[in-house]
């Protein structure tokens, strides 16, 4: 449903075209109205295989009522918040929208969402880091969730001497420092792991922040959600910049890598911290494939948390939003998206039905680690200008800029803007 | 020629000879990289064989491109907004140039001063206002035979076409050329009787088909709305039935992009206007160095 005011101008009497036109109706699509249209955008174009599943909810839905018509509209993802934002700007957002989940808040805060009305008996079979929750409201909600882990190779750990750690024993800092050594050394390996540097954008808070908050340190003090001051620069962001840091200048890690694992992928790196999205080429690639924890290096082992999800817009008709919600999060299309996509199930019941990730499944170990392990990116609006400042300071760290000066020149931009914004409701 | 000017010759070609593969290596590396599979791509980077057809060759990423993008669609899009901004471009600015430089009007330099103050904004700086603006117009649908008032031209043709039609460079280069036409011309006309639209169309437009052809070429290759539109319609447009081609790049990039087939993507769209280049070269270099003339 796109705004759009209609003004019918129809010849006042005997219908001659135009002649005499008066102003026969007028009508215009308000906040909550419902046109007999449910208008859906989705992030995923390019993605036939992933737009294919969604078309299918549609058709069952279209095809179980005679009330409302839903239709799909799919963006590149690239460019999927800049065409958002402008929809916004201008009033023409759709009913429904994919969301990414660290982004919830932010456009909740911005007027641009509703919370959702769906039912907890539907919701609560979520994982938790596929709900997207603002200030106590659910806004969002996910298909599918991702985890990111430690790829590696049993025979290049066995070569170096390295123990395979375990969900219930994972590395400790000294042990992964000693593992990436060792595959270094008595690998052979060029570099011990891949971290996909070139991976700029969302990579970076989701992929290199949970390390930050292994360490103790954090994006944002999530008690007030109104400074990073003394949690991004404190002495545990301290001791994770330098670390992190060290893992480049030290020649354990290519600061100019690749994306996609590509220099695990070549053989260039022995091990990779990657997506479960790069787990089924990497199967076929190496038949000795790990996928491992991640290390803890003091405050328990972490991965980021959140991925897309479906959100309803401020004016949507909400009861055909809801509606159309309740038909997509069966558990069959729960398990559809994760068949054709590779992405992890939001529900346990979807997990039994795909190929991967049910009670023996090959990659059954990143339902596990998204649930032991996922840590949300920070549930505020302020989240969108932490994520781009903190890619940029930790591209200055990955690049050798001195750790302190860059963590408190990120504090000091993201502090400013949440005073700037009156601490976005909180 | 003497053997020393052969040899200065011969010398002036080796940086022409550089500059040239310096220029031609991208293209070089886009042809052969779309024949590769990723994981080729990325093994043959730090070699020569980046640039060559060599290893697991095939059209795979070609016929991939099929299966992700529309691409037929995405190409008649482009081809149908490029024309219809250029020809009517063409004629609009060609006839405000012709007011500005011919005809004598109160305010004629106040005008063509502030047209000329538009050039120094940077598309980027007034895309926001542009969208706002362009959001809320009116426009004459139809629903059945029943015409309606319509606001809004967003998700349209429209919207990818009006908007830049009416283009100050291509008015300031048409004004430059009339003002450079001999007045004699006209004044004839006017003693045979001809008006003024039609002294434009007899007179003046069969004497200025240079540039016309140099904004026509300037208006395909530069324009914000034709061959290269990505910013505009990735703002203004939602379907993906009115998606130009540029737009389509974005296609590939999903969470691990597919290089091979932003390759052969981009080949595929790039093809066509080499093709253009080729067969109207010397209309291009023709219309590069004019559009920095002086009269």
């Amino acid at each position: 449903m796109q705004r759009r005011h209609l003004i019918k101008l129809a010849a006042a009497s005997g219908g001659a075209a135009l002649a005499g036109p008066a102003l026969a109706a007028c009508t215009a699509s308000g906040s909550g109205s419902s046109d007999g249209e449910l208008l859906l955008w989705s992030h995923n174009a390019g993605s036939p295989l992933e737009v294919a599943v969604t078309e299918d909810i549609i058709k069952a839905f279209n095809g179980s009522q005679d009330a409302l018509k839903a239709a799909l509209e799919p963006f590149p993802q690239d460019v999927y918040n800049d065409s958002v934002n402008a929809a916004a700007l201008s009033g023409d957002l759709p009913d429904l929208l994919t969301v990414d989940g660290p982004n919830v808040p932010n456009w909740a805060w911005a007027g641009h969402l509703q919370p959702l009305t769906v039912s907890e008996e539907i919701t609560g079979k979520f994982l938790p880091s596929t709900l997207g929750i603002f200030q106590g409201e659910l806004y969002s909600v996910g298909h599918w969730e991702a985890a990111c882990s430690i790829f590696a190779r049993q025979s290049v750990l066995e070569t170096a001497g390295v123990r395979i750690p375990t969900i219930e024993s994972p590395w400790t800092r000294e042990e992964f420092d000693d593992a990436l050594a060792a595959v270094k050394g008595k690998a052979g390996y060029k570099y011990a792991i891949d971290f996909s540097t070139a991976d700029t954008g969302e990579w970076y808070p989701y992929a290199y922040s949970p390390f930050l908050q292994s360490f103790g340190g954090d994006l944002i003090d999530r008690s007030t959600y109104l400074k990073a001051d003394g949690v991004l620069n404190g002495p545990e962001a301290l001791a994770w910049g330098e670390w992190f840091q060290g893992l480049f200048t030290e020649g354990l890690s290519n600061p100019d890598s690749l994306g996609g694992a590509e220099d695990f992928m070549q053989g260039n790196a022995a091990m990779a911290f990657h997506g479960n999205w790069g787990a089924l080429p990497a199967i076929d690639l190496y038949d000795d494939m790990l996928f491992l924890p991640p290390p803890d290096f003091g405050n328990g082992p972490k991965i980021g948390g959140g991925s897309w999800q479906w959100a309803v817009t401020a004016t949507a008709d909400q009861a055909g939003a809801t509606a159309w919600l309740e038909t997509a999060l069966s558990d069959e299309y729960v398990a559809e998206f994760a068949n054709q996509t590779g992405l992890i199930p939001a529900t346990d019941a979807a997990a039994e039905l795909t190929e991967h990730y049910g009670a023996d499944g090959k990659l059954r170990m990143m339902v596990d680690y998204s649930k032991a392990y996922a840590t949300l990116r920070p549930e505020t609006p302020a989240y969108t200008v932490i994520a781009s400042v903190f890619s940029q300071y930790a591209g200055d760290i990955i690049h050798g800029g001195d750790v302190e000066t860059a963590l408190n020149a990120a504090v000091a931009e993201i502090d400013a803007d949440i005073d700037a914004n009156s601490g976005y409701g909180f | 020629m003497n053997a020393a000017t052969a040899a200065r010759r011969g010398w002036a070609y080796v940086p022409m000879t550089v500059l040239a593969a310096f220029f031609l290596f991208p293209i070089v590396f886009m042809v052969a990289a779309s024949l590769k599979t990723d994981h080729q791509i990325f093994a043959d980077m730090n070699s020569l064989r980046a640039f060559l057809p060599v290893g697991d060759l095939s059209l795979a990423n070609y016929a991939a491109v099929f299966d992700r993008v529309p691409f037929w669609r995405f190409l008649g899009n482009t081809l149908f907004v490029t024309f219809m901004v250029t020809a009517f471009g063409l004629i609009v600015n060609s006839m405000c140039g012709y007011a500005l430089a011919r005809m004598r009007w109160k305010g004629r330099g106040l005008v063509f001063g502030l047209i000329i103050t538009t050039l120094i904004l940077p598309f980027d700086t007034t895309i926001v206002p542009m969208v706002y603006l362009v959001a809320n117009l009116p426009w004459i649908g139809f629903d059945g035979l029943t015409p309606v008032l319509e606001f809004g031209w967003l998700n349209s043709y429209r919207v990818q076409i009006i908007p830049f039609i009416v283009n100050a460079f291509s008015i300031f280069l048409f004004a430059q050329y009339f003002k450079s036409l001999p007045k004699g011309l006209e004044e004839a006309a006017a003693i045979d009787g001809a008006g003024w639209l039609r002294t434009y169309w007899r007179i003046i437009v069969p004497l200025s088909k240079p540039v016309f052809a140099t904004v026509a070429i300037l208006t395909v290759v530069t324009s914000p709305a034709t061959w290269n539109a990505y910013l505009w319609p990735l703002m203004t447009v939602q379907s993906e039935e009115l998606r130009p081609v540029m737009v389509g790049v974005q296609y590939f990039f999903q969470l691990d992009t597919a290089w091979g087939e932003v390759m052969a993507y981009i080949t595929m769209i790039t093809v066509p206007m080499v093709i253009v280049f080729l067969v109207f070269q010397r209309a291009f270099i023709q219309s590069i160095a004019s559009a920095g003339m002086k009269d």
